[in-house]
């Protein structure tokens, strides 16, 4: 049985290589100071809506994000490993979601692609670390979810085994399609990008990306070439409500943002000498932290 | 995230020479191949953008997986399990992750699967994957074996084992045998023909074969009964899938942990032949060893750049006497002299793919139709070119990474001699570069015919007249001194007339020649980029004039009379 798959990928500041400027002084993200990266636990969930394709021939992976015209990144970086196609949902209108807000628009752009068999995205991501946006989307399309997955095993009959992480082990679960998965970090890496798939897609772009004034290199290949049009939709191309998008879709709030300065209450210097590590032992032993 | 291409601009550097142009050209004919393949270049500057984009996933992964599973492999190796051999698990990884990237069967023609990359491309992935894990770079480089099955096999062999490589499996070359190693002339691995099945048949017992269980193995076999030299050996294709040979044993070395070197046993295993009898030696093994001897090269650069980033961390990191050891000019010179070596090595390496490049394309598109005089000009011309060069640059390039892991280690101090950093690792799997695939001597074996006949001479004063910047014109008057000196030893090993003397002198010219050919090749980059080469070339410079003044002074304070000196009971 093919299956239909939407990836739900989103593109982040690289929030683990973080330097001195990565704060703006209001504490929010400094965006420009820090590199975009696919969300690295999309690629995890990339990696098990490929691994379902490899095992399901004919099914279908369709990349879906929201964000800027540079955020077309994740959708190449998802071509160059074996997705079929992509959705940029672009619009001045989309900016400052909040997760209700954005799981709006994604549930209207999946509609709009047609309802998929598995909609499979990270369990969260690094910039606001909520895991909202997943759950949100499958109850906005009332389908059922799983989340922290760490391998879906199979697909059999219309119906999905999963492995999942809970306290103190795992769990095995099956769930009947159409299904939305969220994957964890420690769900096999995503496979490498693929010296064929990044030489034809190396020039795919969404619309928006390209120069206006006609100086776009290559242009002819365009029109010999659908598959390097990443699809680019509007508010308006999902029949969106702008009510429920962006900033007016938002009912998150950001009170007060504070700088957290860790300082431990009590510090003590030791040296290497003899005298200072056995008294160190002591006492953790003393506190049972060792021993 | 590590991307051993991006992370060292040198590379990139090397790939953007003059000479792709050609080689390009040559490769795509007109660039026949974009309608019929969505991954074809369109033109030059988009197959190049190609290359650089393959060479940036080769980067990143070798400076990732690949690096992150090198210290496991190198402590589990391959397992012999019943006749067969199970890689190390994070061989199997990689191995996997390189498929999947697909970076198998890159020189091959698109209609067989392949990328159609000249070797010149596909040499500096084999750079960036050995300095990540050498012994893995061997079991992923053998796919380079596939040319010569493309070279000298048929039509009919091509559309049935081509495709097999571009799609993963893997290769073996099955040459030497517990008597036969660098003298590959007393192989007596048996090849009869088998009526009945109409197929050959071999048996006996191969030593020594790296990736022995590999799916598809070229083997030398002795298919002329009542021979005993290189003219009763013949090339055979052995597909696992027909069964028949058997891994005995998997040794157990010193380095290249995770490259699995096996003892088979061939028990009547079919095969087919490759080409004509009576070539598999005298044509198709030379053919294959030229090839496999760039791919050592490139291992060896690939070691020699690794050695030199661990020996640089260390060096900035450590700190004695109240400073970084950076910053002590005897641990400046061991550094200086790596970087120089490595640059000049891997200049001499590139140089040398791209001769081989050129003539090989030429080869292929000889296949095609008859070559314009003009076109066969050229052919002559580059394959001389780089059969001169390919034993310097695996001769020299194995030397240099010997000794520029000697020299880490050193930086590194008792640490390194400790089994806890990688850089031991690096020195154990340097050792075997300049053995296999034909030791430093017999390079120099290869390499002497083009000292007494005057090729690599030409090859100086014609580099001689190139243009170089202001700044290195010292540097460009030297190395005319050092082919005077040179033209001057040469002479007078000729003028001797004396068979045991010249080949005593051997190694010394050839060094010479060497010396002085990556002294130009640095002056070349220099000139166009002094602020990647601006200081090797300098120090180079210094080491060359040195060297080459030593071996002057060895041949010329030598007569044959001397000779027997050297003699040991």
């Amino acid at each position: 049985m093919s299956l239909k798959i939407v990836v739900l990928a989103k593109q982040v500041p690289d929030t683990r290589n973080v330097g001195k400027d990565a704060m703006t002084p209001e504490g929010t993200v400094n965006r420009a100071a820090l590199p975009a990266i696919f969300n690295p636990e999309d690629l995890n969930a990339l990696e098990q809506a490929l691994r379902l394709k490899d095992e399901h021939p004919g099914s279908t992976v369709t990349i879906l994000t929201m964000g800027p015209p540079r955020a077309t990144d994740v959708i190449r970086e998802g071509l160059y490993r074996g997705a079929d196609g992509g959705v940029l949902l672009t619009d001045r209108a989309f900016a400052g979601a909040d997760t209700l807000a954005t799981s709006y628009a994604l549930s209207m752009a999946i509609r709009k692609i047609g309802l998929p068999d598995i909609v499979i995205g990270g369990r969260q991501a690094i910039d606001g670390d909520t895991a909202q946006v997943g759950p949100q989307v499958a109850q906005k399309l009332d389908i059922n979810q799983v989340t922290y997955v760490t391998s879906v095993d199979n697909v059999k009959d219309g119906i999905a085994t999963l492995t999942r992480t809970i306290d103190g082990g795992i769990e095995r679960v099956t769930a009947p399609l159409p299904l939305l998965i969220t994957v964890n970090g420690n769900a096999a890496p995503c496979r490498p990008r693929n010296a064929k798939l990044v030489m034809k897609y190396k020039r795919a772009s969404a619309p928006m990306e390209r120069p206006a004034d006609g100086s776009l290199p290559y242009a002819e290949e365009y029109e010999r070439k659908p598959y390097l049009t990443v699809a680019q939709w509007s508010v308006a191309d999902v029949d969106g409500d702008l009510n429920q998008c962006g900033l007016a879709g938002s009912p998150t709030k950001v009170k007060a943002v504070q700088n957290i300065v860790f300082k431990a209450k009590e510090s003590k210097r030791l040296t290497g000498a003899d005298a200072d590590v056995e008294g160190l032992i002591k006492e953790l032993l003393e506190s049972h932290t060792i021993g | 995230m590590a991307n051993n291409y991006t992370d060292h601009p040198e590379l990139r550097f090397e790939l953007n020479h003059p000479l792709m142009k050609r080689i390009v050209e040559l490769k795509e004919r007109d660039f026949r191949d974009k309608d019929a393949y969505d991954y074809a270049p369109l033109d030059f500057d988009d197959a190049m953008d190609n290359f650089d984009r393959v060479l940036d996933i080769t980067g990143e992964l070798a400076g990732n997986t690949i690096a992150d599973n090198a210290e496991g492999v190198d402590l589990e190796g391959p397992h012999h399990v019943g006749d067969r051999v199970n890689y190390a698990s994070g061989t199997a990884r990689n191995l996997d992750a390189m498929v999947k990237a697909g970076l198998n069967g890159m020189t091959m023609p698109r209609r067989y699967g392949g990328l159609n990359f000249p070797i010149t491309p596909y040499t500096m992935c084999a750079e960036l994957v050995a300095a990540s894990d050498a012994g893995f770079g061997n079991i992923w480089s053998l796919q380079d074996c596939i040319e010569t099955l493309y070279e000298f096999g048929d039509e009919d062999q091509h559309s049935r084992f081509i495709p097999r490589i571009c799609e993963g499996e893997t290769m073996s070359m099955d040459l030497t045998e517990p008597d036969a190693g660098s003298d590959l002339q007393s192989v007596m691995l048996k090849a009869t023909f088998d009526e009945a099945e109409n197929c050959w048949r071999l048996n006996g017992v191969k030593r020594f074969i790296t990736n022995g269980d590999a799916e598809l193995h070229l083997v030398l076999a002795r298919s002329e009964e009542g021979t005993t030299d290189g003219r009763g050996l013949s090339m055979f294709i052995y597909d696992k899938r027909d069964g028949g040979v058997n891994v005995r044993r998997i040794e157990n070395k010193l380095g290249i942990h995770g490259s699995p070197t096996c003892e088979l046993v061939y028990k009547n295993a079919k095969a087919e032949l490759v080409g004509e009898r009576k070539l598999g030696l005298i044509k198709y093994v030379m053919a294959l060893m030229n090839g496999a001897r760039l791919g050592i090269a490139a291992q060896s650069v690939g070691i020699s750049q690794a050695a030199y980033n661990e020996g640089l961390a260390y060096a900035r990191d450590r700190e004695q006497f109240g400073k970084a050891i950076i910053e002590f000019p005897a641990v400046q010179d061991m550094l200086a002299t790596m970087k120089a070596k490595l640059d000049a090595g891997r200049a001499l390496l590139y140089q040398c793919a791209r001769y081989v490049d050129i003539y090989k394309a030429l080869d292929d598109i000889a296949r095609e139709r008859k070559l314009t005089p003009e076109e066969r000009k050229e052919q002559k011309l580059y394959a001389k070119l780089a059969d001169s060069l390919t034993p310097l640059a695996k001769g020299m390039n194995s030397e240099y990474c010997n000794q520029n892991t000697y020299d880490a280690i050193q930086i590194h101090g008792g640490s390194g001699f400790m089994m806890d950093y990688p850089i031991q690792r690096y020195y154990r799997d340097a050792r075997i570069t300049s053995i296999y695939e034909g030791t430093t001597q017999l390079q120099v074996v290869a390499a002497i015919r083009y000292v007494t006949n005057g090729a690599y001479l030409a090859q100086m004063r014609e580099f001689e007249g190139a243009e170089v910047s202001a700044d290195y014109a010292a540097i460009s008057d030297k190395a005319v001194e050092m082919a005077n000196k040179f033209e001057e030893a040469v002479a007078r090993v000729k003028e001797a007339a004396d068979q045991n003397y010249h080949d005593l002198c051997a190694r010394h010219l050839v060094e010479m020649a060497a010396d002085i050919i990556m002294l130009h090749l640095l002056l070349h980059n220099a000139t166009a980029n002094a602020e990647l080469f601006g200081k090797s070339v300098k120090v180079y410079a210094r080491h060359a004039e040195a060297d080459v003044a030593k071996h002057y002074s060895f041949i010329t304070s030598l007569t044959p009379a001397d000779v027997a000196d050297y003699a040991q009971a």
